[in-house]
């Protein structure tokens, strides 16, 4: 706060603004008891109500929620296993090829793993519904587990584990008491990244998916083709509400890891 | 080191991912590219990718995301160089990641009804007297919407190298008599550089290929390869030529990430392993 000068928080202040209000003016809206997003009329909760009675849409929502636990879990679990193999490469060309190779995922374009996914799906005969979906979701959140991973495990020192195993540390206790405690916030910002790249993403799901099974953004996007329904904007006003929620959860969590660990650290 | 027998624990997965997930499918979009739509071996695909259209679309593709990327990176860099003054900067920058959290569609969906005949915008410029505009369906909300969505992968990276920075270097460049421009540019901007590239990486190449935003704010009347890739796939089903397409994006990828890599991995080498 007192670092600050006035501009710099004129600045951000105005960044937050434009960041946020698109969210609030959906919110906003939501509780329009009219059918658009121009004229307020007055206030009314019909709109979470249709939410809550269309039983199709709250499928797609379970649907995604689903999809993205269970990738998100899957991904950090290979994606650790992952960062811990890069880390005990010997041969460097070996280990900067493997990394290109991780990062191709992160900076292709969606539409091309969306593309290319859909011809291997259809070829070695995955069902395209939630399978292929889900499968998706792991394959593409990956890298960024391994992303976030790595440079924790890199920032440890390899005479932290001389220094366990020299005071009589099992491999295993190696791993749960040193490793894992260690590179814990790394974990846990790549679990979270999986999460939300899985819940953001659209093109991939939209190559993917079958007639029967649908996320939220994929209906969203039929929805907003066809024009302005408030009940999108009641299911951004929860979504919104989960997600800050999720937040909070999360930075709890954060805070009670890195206050032991920043005393390692130093 | 000393984890001979646990190795295929941790190997056996991840490769895998990089056998399945990341060779086979760039090697089936090649080997797609070669085959028209009746199944014949073929190399009219790359024929007709260098006629007019595709080139024409090829480079307004580049264009816009030019666009995307500059005006991203020019809001981005004082946004994060700003966050890292702030007293609880992990907190703000958590602020600065919720919106990328809110799905991409619904904040799309949003400035459908922001940027509309009458939304508030309008609304506003009708009180400043400039009157009602088409914002929406135009190249300006095009590239707007896209900032707007891409800005926090911005941020992300280089306000992560930014509070990397080793603070004696500032105070070094400072009691070296440098002023604050010198400063920036001659240490922050050279020390934070390798954020700014993999910035660059995460905007410029989605920006190619974006294809749900041209669809429900510019209208269609943008077309990137990405929407080119999207409507030979699923709507022509002429999946030869969207992957021959798709094999120029990878390419124009693999150009970008050799521009924006080369120089970091080194960099970052000198400094860790040795």
């Amino acid at each position: 706060m007192g670092k600050l000068s006035k501009l710099p928080k004129i600045y951000l202040t105005v960044v937050f603004i434009i960041l946020y209000a698109p969210i609030f003016y959906l919110i906003f809206y939501s509780f329009n008891s009219g059918g658009g997003m121009s004229d307020f009329e007055s206030f009314s909760l019909e709109h979470y109500g249709a939410v809550f009675e269309d039983t199709r849409l709250l499928v797609i929502l379970i649907n995604t929620i689903v999809v993205a636990l269970l990738s998100a879990l899957v991904s950090t679990a290979i994606g650790v296993l992952g960062a811990v193999a890069i880390l005990f490469m010997r041969n460097k060309a070996m280990r900067n090829a493997v990394l290109s190779l991780n990062n191709i995922l992160i900076v292709s374009p969606d539409v091309i793993i969306g593309a290319s996914f859909l011809i291997l799906f259809t070829l070695i005969g995955v069902k395209l519904g939630f399978a292929s979906v889900l499968i998706s979701h792991i394959a593409f959140s990956i890298p960024i587990v391994v992303i976030m991973v790595l440079p924790k495990l890199q920032e440890m020192s390899p005479s932290l584990i001389d220094a366990a195993l020299d005071l009589g540390a099992t491999k295993r206790d190696v791993l749960t008491r040193v490793i894992i405690p260690f590179i814990k916030p790394g974990i846990l910002a790549g679990f979270f990244l999986a999460l939300t790249y899985s819940l953001d993403d659209f093109a991939v799901t939209f190559f993917v998916t079958g007639n029967g099974f649908s996320t939220l953004s994929v209906e969203i996007y039929s929805m907003a083709r066809a024009g302005i329904t408030l009940t999108i904007n009641a299911l951004s006003g929860l979504i919104f509400l989960v997600t800050v929620v999720l937040v909070i959860g999360y930075y709890m969590i954060s805070r009670k890891t890195k206050s032991p660990l920043a005393g390692v650290r130093k | 080191m000393n984890n001979k027998p646990l190795r295929p624990l941790y190997t056996v997965p991840y490769a895998a991912w990089i056998i399945l997930f990341v060779i086979a499918p760039i090697a089936l979009i090649v080997y797609y590219s070669f085959f028209d739509l009746a199944g014949n071996l073929t190399l009219d695909n790359y024929k007709s990718f260098f006629s007019s259209v595709y080139l024409k679309l090829t480079i307004s593709s580049f264009w816009y995301a030019f666009l995307i990327t500059f005006f991203s990176l020019l809001f981005a860099y004082p946004t994060a160089y700003f966050l890292t003054k702030t007293k609880h900067k992990q907190l703000w920058l958590l602020l600065i990641i919720i919106p990328s959290w809110i799905n991409l569609l619904l904040k799309t969906y949003a400035f459908i009804g922001l940027f509309g005949l009458y939304g508030p915008i309008n609304a506003l410029l009708e009180v400043m007297g400039i009157g009602e505009q088409q914002i929406l369906f135009t190249d300006f909300s095009f590239v707007f919407v896209s900032v707007y969505i891409f800005i926090p992968f911005m941020i992300l990276p280089i306000f992560n190298a930014l509070d990397k920075l080793n603070h004696t270097l500032i105070d070094a460049s400072r009691d070296l008599g440098a002023n604050a421009w010198t400063t920036f540019s001659r240490v922050i901007w050279p020390l934070t550089l390798n954020g700014v590239k993999s910035g660059i990486q995460v905007v410029f190449i989605p920006a190619l290929s974006l294809f749900m935003i041209t669809r429900l704010i510019a209208g269609n009347k943008v077309i990137t390869l990405g929407t080119a890739i999207e409507q030979q796939f699923l709507v022509t089903q002429n999946w030869g030529m969207g992957s021959t397409i798709a094999v120029f994006l990878i390419l124009f990828m693999f150009i970008i990430m050799l521009i924006t890599n080369g120089k970091e991995k080194g960099a970052s080498n000198n400094g860790k392993t040795k």
